[in-house]
Formats: C-alpha cells, structure tokens, sequence
C-alpha cells in the first residue's frame, strides 16, 4: 500500500535535483531550461497525489495551469535563446550581460 | 502489492533519469533523461487517477516541449565540453542546498501530518469515475476563469515566440504601400522625343 509521503517523497527527489541542476549547469541556458521543467514537474507530482489522497479535483486542475503556464515558458525562452544566439553566435550565461545597464 | 512495485519502478526510475538529466555531459542525453523522466511520472500519474494528467503529460511534454528543446539543441550546435567547466567549483554550494532542501521535505512528508489523507482512498476504489469527465465538469464551471487565462496565455506565448524569432530577410521583395500610394505621376512616365 503506497501512501501520500511515498509520493511526496518522490516529488521531493525531483525537486532537489532540478535545484542541484541549477547550480551545477550554471553555463548552459538549455539545461537550466531543463531543471527548470523537471522542477515544475515535481510540483505536478505532489499536486496529483494531494488530489488523489484527499479526494479532490482541484489539485488536478492546477496541474492543468502549471502545465500551460510550463509550456509557454519554453517557447518563450527558447525563442529568446534562438534570437540571442542569430544575434551574438552564443547562449554562454557570460555572454548575455547587456542588460545590466 | 503489485502496486507497490510499480510505485517503485516508476518513482525510482522518475529519479535515476532526473539524476541523469542533471549529471550528463551531452545536452542531448538531458533531454532524452528527461523524455523518460516524463514517461515514468505520467506512470506515476496514472496510478494516482489521474489519467487524463498522464496523457496529456506525455503528449504535451514528449510531444511539443522535448521536441522543442531537441530542435533548438540541434539548431544551436552548443559546444558540449566548454560549457561544462565549473561543476567542481559549484558543486559544494548546490549540493549542500539540495540536500537540506531534500531533507527538509522529506522529513515534512514523513511527519504524518499528512497521513490523515490516506483513508480517502477506500471509498475511491470500486468506483465508475471518468476522470477526463469528472475534470471536463469541474474545468467549465468552477475554474472557467482560469481555463480562459490559461487560453490567453498560451495565445500570447504564441505570438510572443513568433515574434522573437522572425526574420526579415534582407533580398525579400515587400510592397511598400507608403511609397506606392505617394507615388507621381512623373516618376512613372518619361517622355522621349523621336
């Protein structure tokens, strides 16, 4: 019988992990992207096993919403990355400092 | 039993592909580890219920999100062995969070706070529930505000992405209408005289 703290668990696992990924790729925007997403999906985890164990749909739909909102972020960053690499020929966190005024 | 054992397969494997996403040295294997990473929490989803979350997991995730990221991967030809450097220098700080963090929610979850809500389970067995209808009903009515957010957002994420990434190509023939409607009737007629 697997109860709520096996799947909180596992969400927690995931979520450590995309931060550790956050400081250790501190270089490439792509996986910083990545963890980002792998984050973002721990917290899907943790939603769905609240709505399954307590019986209530509304953790389901907010999954819903964290999936939209995680889609548009990818296509909006990996656009900006696109444009920014057509215009430096690089996506180094070390290059991308013009907007520190 | 045997609900354990996929609970196992699934949430172990869910985390031995995060490490994999995090750890390897191609960028492309990233991706492919997080490709499993998804496929095994939509496992995880199905055996919470929530099989609509699964599919759609799969099919928006694997489908658009990694696809996306493969064919920007592919598109920017990323160095892979310069963008590496540094790990060692980052590791002890990040660690050291992580593992706090880990260790945090772990002894959070496992207090038993959160054991009372074991028992709605029972009554969730044995049940003819649709979950697709049962989150179609609550979606339109209770949350309609949200989907329609939700809608909005996407629709500014798609043209936000398109015009971050156009390109107005130099040798392309536009019409200008500008100089089209100014235009004279001397610029266009030149008399000659035979």
């Amino acid at each position: 019988m697997v109860g709520l703290s096996e799947y909180l668990i596992v969400g927690a696992a995931l979520f450590s992990l995309g931060v550790i990924g956050l400081f250790l790729n501190r270089k490439n925007v792509i996986t910083i992207l990545m963890c980002i997403e792998l984050m973002l999906l721990a917290v899907n985890i943790n939603l769905v096993a609240f709505s399954h164990f307590l019986n209530d749909l509304s953790g389901q739909i907010f999954v819903f919403f964290v999936l939209t909102v995680a889609a548009c972020e990818v296509a909006v960053g990996l656009a900006i990355l696109v444009s920014f690499y057509r215009m430096r020929g690089s996506i180094e966190v070390e290059d991308i400092n013009t907007l520190q005024g | 039993m045997l609900e354990t054992v996929f609970f196992n397969l699934f949430g172990g494997l869910s985390i031995l592909a995060g490490i994999g996403v995090v750890l390897s040295r191609n960028t492309m294997h990233s991706v492919l580890f997080l490709i499993l990473c998804f496929f095994n929490a939509a496992g995880l989803f199905f055996m919470l219920d929530a099989e609509f979350l699964g599919v759609i997991l799969i099919l928006i995730y694997v489908g658009a999100v990694m696809v996306l990221f493969m064919f920007v991967i592919m598109m920017l030809e990323v160095n892979v062995a310069k963008l590496k450097e540094g790990v060692v220098q980052y590791l002890p700080l990040g660690g050291m969070i992580a593992v706090l963090l880990l260790i945090e929610f772990v002894a959070a979850s496992s207090s038993g706070v959160f054991a009372q809500g074991d028992k709605a389970v029972a009554e969730h067995f044995g049940r003819e529930v649709n979950n697709t209808a049962e989150i179609g009903q609550i979606l339109y009515t209770k949350y309609l505000l949200g989907f329609e957010i939700a809608a909005i957002i996407l629709l500014v994420a798609l043209v936000g992405a398109i015009v971050l990434t156009i390109r107005n190509r130099k040798d392309a023939k536009y019409q200008n209408i500008n100089a089209q409607v100014k235009v004279r009737r001397e610029d266009r007629i030149r008399k000659v005289r035979m």
